[in-house]
């Protein structure tokens, strides 16, 4: 990491700079400390002219509220749930097909290759009606798995494993080979823990896709006690009286997970971003 | 099921390299398979089978609940829709002016994140970034606040200083300019994070460089950043160009497309007319439209930058 050297610049130069970070910083943050300070307030004080600055004493009803409305534990677990099951098994089959696309050769390579960039390129919006009407007609409407299998296949994810893969020196497999190390423990042993970097920022990419993950599971979940969190939210929304305050306050407990996910793992965050396309 | 189906393929092809074991020349006919084949099959079943249900699905029509061949009269009725011409010309309109803005904001904040003598650089560059990994939900409902009609917080902070109130949902224009403003809020620092990345691969030594021979601050940006920087603009430029052809999330929250069609995309209108008309043949029509201008504007790119991009 190449930082610039201090510049012995004019400090003027220096306080714009300040002056232009700062105010996309506050642009950037603000509206989730109004959401610390909304959620801790009530519906009539959020609009109030002019509106609070500072946070309540509401947290703990608002709370409660939100539990009755809308049973925001289960929610939370049933988001969980779907986000771990997807990002474990989508992490592991794209890992493996990468792997198998970096280092074997094999009729059919190029189509599946073509076919795995074609994904990346069009829009999943464009396979709503027809998921949905093969969804219907497997009567799969309604279950988890119709949320998941759709997407465990990540072309993202291969195509960042693929990269990752293809700087592992074919000599070590070749070696491991001869010592009668069979092709899956190669690839577990030997060659998955080099890679562990972009293995990582597969993860935390797969998990925050599923944990987001909202017109989809809109459109498939319809029983209350299924819902994931960001549908169980949207409902809220929908209704005559918004409980602006509770929703809120979930929008930002559903949000914090993926917030402190990013601020654990800022480095596998960016290669990930990258997607091995550009040497960071 | 999956694995038997797709391995079969590579041992009914010609005999592959014949290694100098028995045993090796097994493994390297059926593992590629025993890899990639969980993947392929779910590509065929959940990507390419929609897909070409949704090509032959946009040649047929509903009429009376019976599904009839239509040939191509729903595409010659997209020409003639002006919606569907709106939606293009919105999304024209935002990659013209927001992508480029929003690139330039990036490389600004990514430049300011990595000089050295900045205090709080860490806390600089997460609150930069926090919009990207926000839930969508919390986003529509903070905008809704932020810009809803009479009381919302930006109507209250411009009448505090004494501009005129905005209707920022409800006038076609202000629409318009909502939702660039807000396409900008949420992706901008995620294309800082990406130009940063890049920034640090640049050699303190080309600095030091430029500056022995005299370069000022501007110089060395204009001749030394920005060459080397130029494949990872060109790498967010590509990103951001597919994202705005794909347009969904932000309008679909924002304004479902409205006021009058003023923010309505092309996908977007394909999820109405999919969706609340049930009108699935025209949305199939209308989605293999998108797929074409995607894939005709995402092959002009990648022929344009080479390897430069991608390695």
């Amino acid at each position: 990491m190449t930082l610039l050297p201090a510049r012995g610049g004019p400090p003027p130069g220096r306080a714009a700079a300040v002056l232009v970070l700062t105010a996309a910083a506050l642009v950037s943050a603000v509206p989730f400390y109004w959401m610390v300070v909304a959620s801790t307030r009530d519906n009539a004080e959020l609009f109030a002219s002019p509106p609070p600055f500072l946070p309540g004493g509401r947290l703990l009803h608002n709370l409660v509220a939100l539990q009755d409305s809308i049973g925001f534990g289960r929610v939370l677990l049933n988001s969980v749930g779907v986000s771990v099951v997807y990002t474990v098994l989508s992490s592991l089959i794209s890992a493996m097909c990468g792997y198998g696309l970096a280092k074997y050769r094999f009729r059919g390579r190029g189509l599946l290759l073509g076919l795995v960039l074609a994904t990346m390129m069009i829009p999943f919006q464009v396979l709503l009606v027809p998921l949905f009407q093969m969804m219907a007609s497997l009567g799969w409407v309604d279950t988890y798995q119709a949320v998941i299998l759709p997407f465990l296949a990540n072309s993202f994810g291969i195509f960042l494993m693929r990269q990752a893969f293809l700087g592992f020196p074919d000599e070590l497999i070749e070696s491991a080979r001869m010592d009668g190390a069979g092709d899956l423990r190669i690839f577990y042993r030997i060659v998955l823990p080099v890679v562990r970097p972009q293995l990582g920022a597969l993860v935390i990419f797969s998990f925050m896709t599923q944990w987001n993950a909202f017109l989809w599971p809109l459109l498939m979940l319809n029983t209350e006690d299924k819902y994931t969190a960001p549908v169980a939210l949207y409902t809220l929304i929908g209704q005559s009286h918004v409980d602006y305050a509770g929703l809120i306050l979930g929008s930002f407990l559903a949000t914090l997970p993926v917030m402190l996910l990013f601020f654990l793992f800022q480095k596998q965050f960016v290669s990930g971003l990258l997607g091995g396309a550009v040497k960071g | 099921m999956a694995q038997q189906t797709t391995a079969r393929k590579p041992v009914a092809a010609a005999p592959a390299k014949a290694g100098p074991t028995r045993g090796r020349r097994r493994t390297s006919r059926t593992a590629p398979w025993m890899f990639a084949g969980p993947a392929a099959a779910l590509f065929g079943v959940f990507f390419a089978y929609p897909l070409l249900a949704g090509l032959y699905q946009s040649f047929t029509a509903d009429r009376d609940g019976v599904t009839t061949w239509v040939g191509l009269a729903q595409y010659r009725r997209m020409m003639h829709d002006p919606i569907f011409w709106t939606s293009l010309r919105n999304i024209a309109l935002i990659l013209v002016v927001q992508v480029p803005l929003m690139i330039a904001l990036a490389l600004v904040m990514a430049y300011g994140l990595n000089q050295s003598w900045l205090r709080f650089r860490a806390t600089y560059r997460i609150a930069c970034f926090l919009p990207a990994v926000t839930m969508l939900v919390a986003y529509s409902v903070v905008f809704r606040v932020l810009l809803k009609t009479d009381d919302g917080l930006v109507d209250q902070a411009l009448t505090a200083v004494g501009l005129p109130s905005v209707d920022w949902l409800n006038s076609p224009g202000w629409a318009r300019i909502a939702l660039i403003g807000s396409i900008t809020w949420r992706w901008t620092g995620y294309n800082a994070v990406i130009l940063l990345a890049g920034l640090q691969g640049i050699a303190r030594e080309q600095y030091e460089a430029a500056a022995i021979d005299g370069a000022g601050p501007a110089t060395t940006f204009l001749r030394v950043v920005l060459p080397q920087l130029r494949p990872v603009i060109l790498f967010c430029l590509v990103t951001s160009t597919i994202g705005t052809l794909q347009l969904f999330d932000e309008n679909y929250v924002l304004t479902k497309g409205g006021p009058g069609n003023a923010t309505m995309s092309p996908v977007l209108y394909l999820y109405k007319v999919g969706f609340e008309q049930l009108d699935f043949g025209y949305a199939a029509a209308i989605a293999w439209v998108v797929v074409v201008i995607i894939g005709l504007i995402s092959y002009a790119q990648f022929r344009f930058l080479g390897k430069d991009a991608t390695r």
